[in-house]
C-alpha cells in the first residue's frame, strides 16, 4: 500500500472519527468547567466562610494531583463503591473537574483586581451582594480572566486525549490505534499532531475576536511596540 | 422649619475602626428641601459620618431614621432604604464596563424592577437633567472627569431618592470640571433635593448651604448658617481652618 492510499483511506478516517469524539469530550467539558469555574471562584472570593474554605480546599485537591489519576478514580476506582460511569462520562467528569479548579484561579484573579468601589456603589444604589457581584463586578472581571481561560480551554483540547487512557477513541486513540496496526509511527502522529494544532489555532483566532467583541471602549490600552 | 419635615435625623452616631475613634457622637435633623455641607480637616469623619448614614459603613451605636423609618438594625431592608438615600463618590465609581446610559439604567432594572423601555426613558431624562444626553452611548473611561461626576449624579437621581449624600464629589476634579459638578449640584438645590455634602468648596456652601457643620475630631464642633459662622465672633474654629487654607494658597 502506498503512502497516499495509507493517508487518505485509513489515516484521515480513522482521525476524522477521533476528531469528532475529541470535539464531543471539549464540548461536554467546556461549558460546565467554565460555569463550576465562575461559581467556585465566586464562591471563594464572596462566600460564607465554610464556602470559601470548601473552594479553596477544592481547587487545592484538584490542583494538587494528575489529571491522570483523578480519571483513573472516577472510572476504575469509583466502581467498587457502586458506582460505575461510562468511559466517556468518566473523561467528561474528570475534565469538568480539572477545567473548573483552573478555571476558577484565572476568574478569582479576575475579581480581585476589580476596585472595591464597584462593589460599594453597587451596594449604595440597593443593589444586593450578590446582584452587584452578577451585574458589575463579575462581567468585569470575567472580561479580563479571557487570556487565562483561553489558555486553560487550550490545554482541555490537549488532556482530552488523556481519555484515551479509559478507552475511549479520541483523535490521539486513533492515530494510535492506526499507528500500531500499520507500524508507520511517525507519519500517524505527525498527523494527529498537525490536527491539534488546527484544533488551537482556531480557538487562538476565535478567543482574538471574541476580546476584540467585549473589549470596553476607552478602556485598550495600545501595545507599545505596536505603535512603531 | 417645623419638625414635621424632618427626612432624616442622624442620633448620636459613634464609630471606631481599630482603637481609632472616628466619630464620638453625631446628631442632627435633616429638613426636606435643605442642603447642609459637612466641611472639615481630613480625618476628622466627614465620609465615614455620610457611610454610616446608608450603612455602608454600620456605626457603633447611634441611630439614623429616614421618614421616621430606623435605617440602623434594619437588616436586608437596607437595600429599600439605600435606593432612598443616593450617593455621590469622590471617586465617581461608575460601573466601568457599562455606558453612560446603562450605568443608571442598571438599578432601575435590577432594583426597581423597571421595564426595560421605561428605565431607558428614565435614564436618558436624568441624563439631560446632567446635561450629558448626547453622551449616553459613552463609557466611563470616554468621559472627563467633570462628565463622570454628573453621570454618576444622575445614577443616583434615578432612584427618585429622598436625598443624596454627596462624599467630597470634586476633590478629584480641576477647578473647570469642579464648576461643571457644582453647577449641577446647585440646581438640585434650586429644585427642591435634599443634599447633604462634605466638600472643601467653600463658595459653594456659602452659596448653597442652609447649614454648615464643621467637624473636628469626630464631632461637630461648629453648626449654623454659613454666614453666621463666617461673621457671628462667637464661633472661631471654621474661621481658623478655612484661614489656614487661604494662607496656604497665598503661598
Amino acid at each position: 500500500m502506498d503512502q497516499t492510499a495509507f493517508f487518505f483511506e485509513i489515516l484521515f478516517p480513522a482521525l476524522m472519527q477521533g476528531l469528532i469524539v475529541t470535539l464531543q469530550l471539549i464540548a461536554c467539558s467546556a461549558p460546565f468547567g467554565l460555569a463550576l469555574g465562575v461559581a467556585i471562584a465566586v464562591g471563594r472570593q464572596y462566600g460564607h466562610p465554610v464556602i470559601s474554605w470548601l473552594c479553596k480546599t477544592y481547587v487545592f485537591f484538584i490542583k494538587g494531583t494528575p489529571l491522570l489519576l483523578l480519571l483513573f478514580i472516577l472510572y476504575f476506582g469509583l466502581p467498587s463503591i457502586g458506582i460505575t460511569f461510562t468511559a466517556f462520562v468518566a473523561s467528561v467528569l474528570g475534565f469538568i473537574l480539572c477545567n473548573s479548579a483552573y478555571n476558577a484561579e484565572y476568574i478569582r484573579g479576575g475579581l480581585i483586581s476589580i476596585k472595591e468601589g464597584q462593589m460599594v456603589a453597587a451596594q449604595a444604589l440597593g443593589m444586593t451582594r450578590w446582584q452587584a457581584i452578577r451585574s458589575v463586578v463579575l462581567p468585569q472581571a470575567l472580561r479580563r480572566a479571557i487570556p487565562g481561560l483561553s489558555n486553560e480551554f487550550i490545554y482541555l483540547i490537549k488532556y482530552s486525549s488523556l481519555a484515551y487512557m479509559l478507552t475511549v477513541i479520541e483523535l490521539a486513540g486513533a492515530g494510535k490505534q492506526v499507528a500500531t496496526k500499520y507500524f508507520l509511527y511517525t507519519e500517524s502522529f505527525a498527523a494527529v499532531a498537525v490536527v491539534y494544532l488546527v484544533l488551537v489555532s482556531i480557538t487562538t483566532v476565535a478567543v482574538n475576536i471574541l476580546e476584540k467583541r467585549v473589549v470596553v471602549p476607552g478602556t485598550v490600552r495600545a501595545n507599545p511596540s505596536a505603535q512603531l | 422649619m417645623n419638625d414635621n419635615d424632618i427626612v432624616l435625623r442622624v442620633e448620636d452616631i459613634h464609630k471606631s475602626f481599630g482603637g481609632t475613634e472616628v466619630l464620638r457622637g453625631v446628631s442632627f435633623d435633616v429638613h426636606c428641601g435643605e442642603t447642609k455641607v459637612f466641611i472639615g480637616p481630613s480625618g476628622t469623619g466627614k465620609s465615614t459620618l455620610l457611610r454610616c448614614i446608608n450603612q455602608l459603613t454600620p456605626p457603633d451605636r447611634g441611630q439614623v431614621w429616614l421618614d421616621g423609618e430606623e435605617v440602623t438594625n434594619s437588616g436586608a431592608r437596607i437595600n429599600y432604604f439605600r435606593q432612598k438615600i443616593g450617593m455621590v463618590f469622590q471617586n465617581f465609581f461608575l460601573f466601568d464596563h457599562l455606558t453612560a446610559l446603562k450605568n443608571v439604567e442598571l438599578a432601575l432594572l435590577k432594583v426597581k424592577g423597571m421595564g426595560k423601555a421605561e428605565a431607558h426613558e428614565k435614564a436618558l431624562t436624568e441624563l439631560r437633567q446632567v446635561g450629558l444626553e448626547e453622551w449616553a452611548d459613552h463609557y466611563p473611561a470616554e468621559l472627563s472627569g467633570g462628565q463622570a461626576q454628573r453621570v454618576s449624579i444622575a445614577r443616583a437621581l434615578a432612584m427618585d431618592p429622598d436625598v443624596i449624600l454627596f462624599d467630597e464629589p470634586t476633590s478629584a476634579l480641576d477647578p473647570e470640571l469642579t464648576r461643571e459638578v457644582l453647577e449641577v449640584m446647585k440646581k438640585l438645590a434650586r429644585n427642591g433635593m435634599t443634599m447633604l455634602v462634605v466638600t472643601h468648596e467653600m463658595g459653594f456652601a456659602c452659596s448653597v448651604a442652609n447649614e454648615v457643620l464643621f467637624m473636628e475630631n469626630g464631632v461637630v464642633a461648629e453648626q449654623g448658617s454659613p454666614d453666621l459662622l463666617l461673621h457671628d465672633p462667637q464661633f472661631t474654629r471654621m474661621k481658623d481652618f478655612i484661614g489656614r487654607i487661604d494662607s496656604r494658597m497665598d503661598d
